[in-house]
Parts: C-alpha cells; structure tokens; sequence
C-alpha cells in the first residue's frame, strides 16, 4: 500500500467528520463526528510517520525519524479523552436543563 | 502719594465685585451708595494726584512684570502724568455726577436690576481709568477692550427687547473691527520696536531712524482703532444705536468718557503721528469728514436721543480734526469741554425723558415732535439745557467757543479750507442744537393733554449733577484762552506741554496773524448767531402737521443711507455666501458625507446581523467555508 492509500483514507474520514458535525443535529452524533476528525488526522500523523522512517532507514538503520508524529498521536489521543470528559459533561448537563441533545435548541447563546 | 495710583482703578472694580456678586441680596439704597462712593474715592485720589502732578511729580508707577517672554518685557505699570491725570479728572468727576444722576434715574427698576446697572457702570469706571492709566499699549487695550465689553452691556442693559440686544452687538462687532487694528499696530510694535512702553517706543521711533513706511502703517491700523472707539468714518454706525441704553449711560460712555478714548490714544502716540505726516492728513479728513457727515444727519433727526448721539460723532470729528492739524492741546481741551456739555445735553435729554409719562402701551417718549413748551414746567432742566446749547454752538464766553475755535484756527493755519468747512460745520451744530432745544421746550406742549398734566420738574439728585455740570460748561473754557485774549493765559496748553513738546519740536505750530484772528472769531461767531435766531424762529412754533421730508430732507433722514450701504455691500454678500455654504456645501457635501458614512454602516451591520443566527452549525459552516476558501487561495497561490 502506497502512502496515498492513507491519505484518501484521512481524507475520507474527515470529510465524514465534517459533514457528520455540519448536518446532525444530536450532540452525541456531533461528538462521534469530532472524534471521527481526529482520527483521521492520527491516521495521516501514523502514516507520514512511517513513510520517513521507511525512507531514512535505508540510509541509517539506528535513525528515529518520525518518531515525533507517533508522539503527536498519543498526544491528541490524550487531548481527545479529556475533551471527552469535558464534552459529555456538558452534554449531560445540557440533557438535565433542556430535556434534550438537540443542538438547535441552543440557538440563544444564552441563559 | 504716586505710589498709591492703583487704588484709582481698584476701588470702582471693588464696587463692581460687591455690587455684581451681591446684586440679589443688597437693598437699592447700599447698590447706589456703593456705585457712587467707589466712584467719589477715586475722583477725590485722582485731585490729590492730579496736585501731585501739577508740582512735576510725574513717571512711571511699576506694578509688576505682566508679560515676560523672551526679550519681551510688558509690565503692568501706569503713567502718571499730565496727559493721564486730566483723562482721570474728567472721568472720575463726570462720571461721579452721573452715577448721583442715576440713583434717581434707574430708582424704577428692580433691585437686582439696580445693583447689575451699578455694578456694569462701575466696572466701565474701571476699564476706563486702566486705559488712560496704562503705561503701554497692552495695558491701554486691556482697558480698551473692557469699556467696549461694558458698553456692550450697558447698551443691552434692558436686554428683554430684541431691538437693544441688536444695537448692543451692532456696537461690538463695530468695536471689534477696530479693535483688530489696535491689535495689529501692537504686533507690528513690537516687531519693530520691541517693547510696548510709552517712554521706549517714543524715544525709539524719534531717535533711531526708523522706515516712514512703517510707522504709516501703525498710525493708520491704530487710527483704525480709533475710529471704531471714538465713532469716525467708517465705524461710526454703531454710536447713534447706542442710544438704546439709559440715557446716564449715553452721558457717560458715549458722550464723555468712552468715545473719547481714541483721541486720547493719538494724542499720547502724538508723536508718532507727528513723524508720519501721511497718517495725520488722513486722521485731519476722517475727522473733518465725519464732523460734517453726522452735522448733516443731526439736522433732520426727530429723537432727542440721536439728535445728540449725531452731536457727539460731529464733534468727535473736530477733536480728529485737531489731532490730524497738530493741534494735540487743543483736540484734549475739547475733550475736556465736550465732557462737560454733552453730559450736561445727555443727562438734560434724560430729564426729558423722565419728565414725560409714558402712555400706555408705547415706549418712553424720545420724538421731539410730540414734545414742546417744556420750558414752563421744568425750569431748571430748560435752563441747563440753554447753557449747553450755547456751549455748544459756540457763542462765547461759554466752553465750546474756546475750544473750537482753537481747533478751527489751528486748522486755518495749516489750510484755510479745513477751515471754511469746519466753520460750516459749526453752523450746522448751532441749527441743529437749537432747532432741538426750540422743538422741545419753546412753543406749547404738543402731547396728549393727559401727558401735560403730569409733567413734572426732575428730583434733586438729578438737577444737581445738570446745574454743577452747567456751571462747568459755562466757565470750562477758561482753562485754555486763547493767546489773543490775554497773554500766556492758556492754562491747559502750559500744563501739557511736556505731553506735546517732542510733537512741537518736529513741527512747530504756525501761528496766525492776530489780526486774521479777530476777523475769523468775528465772523464764525456772527454766522453762528445768525444760525440760531434762524432755528429758533423756524422751530420755536413747529407744529406736527408739518409734511412728511421729501428730497434732500429724506436722504438725511434716513442719514445718507450709510446703514443701507453696509448692509448691501458687507451684510448681503456675506449672508449670501453663508447660505451658499450652509444649503449647498454644508448640507449636501459634508452632511451627505458624514450621513453616507453612517447609513453605509448602519444598512451592512443590520445585514451582517442577519449571519448571527445562534446557529452552531451555521457558525461551522462558515468557518468550513472560509478554510476551504483560505485552501484555495493557497493553492493557486503557489
């Protein structure tokens, strides 16, 4: 598999993303969308990483290139799990005050 | 005793301070008391100054440094000489008789309105005393200013009527034209010569050689202020309106004290004119022309009033006359004259006026034509009143005589036409001064019967300033006989010599012929006297039906015009200009502008608005949109 296999890939998953969060209207789907986005960048992040490992290995076999885009994914991974917490949270609270998830009901931008 | 010649000018701006601030709390009474007393403590400060000065105790008193900038220096200092102590003398006596005059003139009105008139007259006291007193021109204009400030005031002094309010301004802005000229002769002084000081810019100018050219342009933009203080062509519109403040202050500002202020200037700058002949022909012909100009209009004139007000302006055209002729001694000596018998005419008219009811529903009766046959019941008003009628025209031995007739002879020496039509000037003053005094106290009373029955003679405290001032008017003029009556009996011209002797040495007096001076006195005298038999027979029977003026009659009524001519050649193109201005530039350029900035910003923020939809996913859309829009652009920018 070429690298451009993973980029469509991303791609795809992010334009999921996008149009999951810019159509549904539920705040959970929302959510999943969002994640859905940075997957796909993990993904890309992963795959880039490989490619300039595979490429300067040949040069060095002890080179650690790349290393810092598998970094990056456990970075946002963890990023993403606290958001998560946060997001839910509020997507609780959001329940207990309106009775539901619906995003438009929140149109107000206040109390 | 010099030291203490401040207290003159602080005692009256004490009694403005406490009659101006108090003015609803004090009782009539203590206003008058106090406007009076101020007044009295200065004019007895200025004897014992002017006894000071006669023993030659004359300078410079230094108060403090006013201005400091540079190597400018303008101190607060005020001359005490000759000059200066008689301006004192005059204004502090007159006007102490004047302000008696109004305690029972202005007793109608209310008390804060009392005390307010008070207060405005003793801080024109004020403002008059700083400018003779000044010691510099800066000083001088500060004074200058202040009378044209009070002027102002006291012309609007009754300021609930429109028409007053409008010749209170009209007497500003006229002061104002003149005033920007004194401003600019102080500028250009200074560049010139530095300083602003009396002594330094005199000694300057007649020592160091300084461009005729330059000083031209100085004597003529301070001849410029003179002529809008003192009432000369062009400026002289506003004086004859002025007429609508209280006739004690027509006495005292626009009669004795205030209008008189611009001869006294060119006569302490004497010197400077002397060394710009230019400047002094011109100041010789405004002077002749205004004398003549307003002669002509006082001929036809129906209100007491403006009769006078013409009066003052024709013979503060004399006094111009004198300057411009050299005759410095004896333009101060007509001041001094001029005070005395026009307060007395003014304050006479103001009796008048005072006497007369008013009918209902119409303002104080000021038409000599309703008037008449007054003599009968107010004695002592019509007796004054004669005194300074025949002060005036010129009949010796009362003031006038003197002091004109140096002025005229003076003029004669210089060039017998400035002679001839200042005599037909003078004739003019007589007909016109006695066709007033017949008009109104000779003949029968020509109001209504109701009117006659309440005519009365004035109170005490207004016929005693009318009879000390008509003693002044009739002996005043023996201050200064001339040389052919008695030898080396011209007081005044002996006590202002020093003022006068650097302006003497330039260019000497030319005396006339003793025997050419007989002739002359003769002749005007016979030719005045003729004019009054002949005012008097045409006047003393006039009855209202006399028929409306047609001709040249007309033009001088309505007085040549002149009102018409400004208004024609500055008020409408200026008003045209400001309407152009105002509809087209104002209102469609930089209103349409300004209003197109913000309709431009009110139309696309409603529309903006419409994006705020509280919409999450319409805020993310957006953002999708402008990164993908960014995207793009990055793309092809590569």
């Amino acid at each position: 598999m070429t690298i451009n296999h993973y980029i469509f890939l991303s791609v795809a998953l992010f334009c999921i993303g996008i149009v999951g969060v810019l159509t549904r209207r539920n705040a959970i789907v929302i959510f999943m969308s969002v994640e859905l986005m940075l997957n796909a960048v993990n993904i890309l992040l992963v795959a880039f990483s490989k490619m300039h490992y595979l490429a300067a290995k040949i040069i060095n076999p002890a080179t650690q290139a790349g290393i810092e885009g598998q970094l990056f994914v456990f970075f946002i991974m963890v990023v993403a799990a606290a958001e998560v917490s946060v997001g839910l949270a509020i997507i609780v609270m959001m329940y207990r005050n309106i009775h539901s998830v619906d995003v438009n009901f929140l149109n107000r931008l206040k109390h | 005793m010099n030291k203490f010649v401040f207290l003159i000018p602080l005692i009256p701006l004490i009694g403005f301070l406490i009659n101006g601030l108090g003015r609803s709390v004090i009782s009539k009474s203590f206003a008058g008391i106090l406007g009076c007393g101020t007044v009295l403590v200065s004019f007895i400060l200025s004897i014992i100054l002017f006894l000071n000065v006669r023993n030659g105790h004359t300078g410079v008193e230094y108060l403090y440094n006013f201005i400091s900038f540079e190597s400018l220096h303008i101190p607060f200092a005020f001359q005490v000489d000759q000059l200066s102590v008689i301006f004192l003398l005059i204004i502090t006596g007159v006007g102490f008789l004047i302000h008696i005059y109004s305690t029972a003139y202005m007793h109608g009105e209310n008390p804060a309105a009392y005390a307010r008139y008070f207060a405005y007259l003793n801080l024109f006291v004020f403002s008059m005393l700083l400018l003779v007193l000044g010691a510099n021109y800066v000083i001088m204009f500060l004074g200058w200013e202040g009378v044209g400030l009070c002027s102002y005031l006291l012309i609007g002094y009754w300021f609930r009527n429109t028409e007053y309010n409008n010749a209170a301004k009209k007497a500003f802005v006229m002061n104002r034209i003149g005033d920007f000229g004194f401003l600019l002769a102080v500028f250009w002084m200074i560049r010139v010569f530095g300083t602003t000081d009396y002594v330094d810019v005199f000694a300057k100018a007649s020592s160091a050689p300084v461009n005729v050219t330059v000083l031209t342009g100085i004597t003529l933009l301070l001849l410029l202020g003179a002529t809008g203080k003192s009432a000369q062509i062009p400026l002289y519109t506003w004086l004859p309106d002025a007429m609508a403040g209280p006739t004690p202050v027509s006495a005292l500002i626009h009669a004795a004290t205030m209008v008189t202020a611009g001869i006294y200037m060119i006569a302490r700058s004497n010197i400077l004119y002397t060394l710009a002949p230019t400047s002094q022909a011109i100041v010789a012909v405004v002077g002749l022309a205004t004398a003549i100009l307003a002669a002509t209009i006082a001929l036809k004139q129906n209100d007491i009033k403006k009769v006078l007000a013409y009066s003052t302006v024709s013979q503060l055209g004399y006094m111009f006359l004198g300057l411009g002729v050299g005759a410095y001694t004896a333009s101060v000596f007509h001041v001094i004259t001029h005070a005395f018998f026009k307060a007395l005419l003014f304050l006479g008219a103001g009796s008048v006026i005072h006497a007369i009811p008013v009918i209902l529903g119409g303002g104080q009766e000021q038409d000599i034509r309703t008037m008449g046959g007054l003599k009968k019941y107010m004695p002592v008003t019509h007796i004054t009143f004669l005194l300074a009628c025949l002060a005036i025209a010129g009949i010796p031995p009362f003031s006038g005589f003197f002091s004109k007739d140096e002025i005229l002879i003076s003029a004669y020496s210089r060039s017998p036409i400035l002679y001839w039509i200042g005599l037909g000037g003078s004739l003019l003053t007589a007909f016109y001064m006695f066709r007033l005094y017949a008009m109104t106290f000779l003949g029968r009373y020509r109001g209504t019967a109701e009117q006659e029955h309440h005519l009365h003679e004035s109170p005490p405290a207004m016929t005693m300033p009318l009879v000390i001032l008509a003693i002044l008017a009739v002996i005043g003029g023996f201050l200064g006989l001339p040389e052919i009556f008695a030898p080396d009996s011209n007081w005044l011209e002996h006590f202002l010599a020093p003022i006068f002797a650097g302006s003497e040495k330039i260019s000497p007096a030319i005396p006339v012929a003793h025997n050419t001076e007989y002739i002359l006195l003769a002749v005007t005298v016979v030719l005045v006297v003729i004019c009054i038999v002949w005012a008097i027979g045409r006047f003393r029977n006039y009855s209202l039906k006399e028929l409306e003026e047609k001709g040249l009659g007309k033009f001088l009524q309505n007085k040549w015009y002149v009102d018409e001519l400004y208004d024609a050649i500055i008020n409408r193109p200026l008003r045209a200009i400001s309407g152009f201005l105002n509809s087209i530039v104002e209102r469609s350029g930089i209103d349409g502008i300004v209003n197109g900035v913000g309709r431009f910003v009110n139309y696309s923020s409603r529309q903006l608005r419409l994006i705020q939809n509280g919409q999450v996913g319409a805020y993310i859309l957006m953002m999708v949109v402008a990164v993908l829009f960014f995207f793009i652009i990055q793309l092809f920018l590569k």
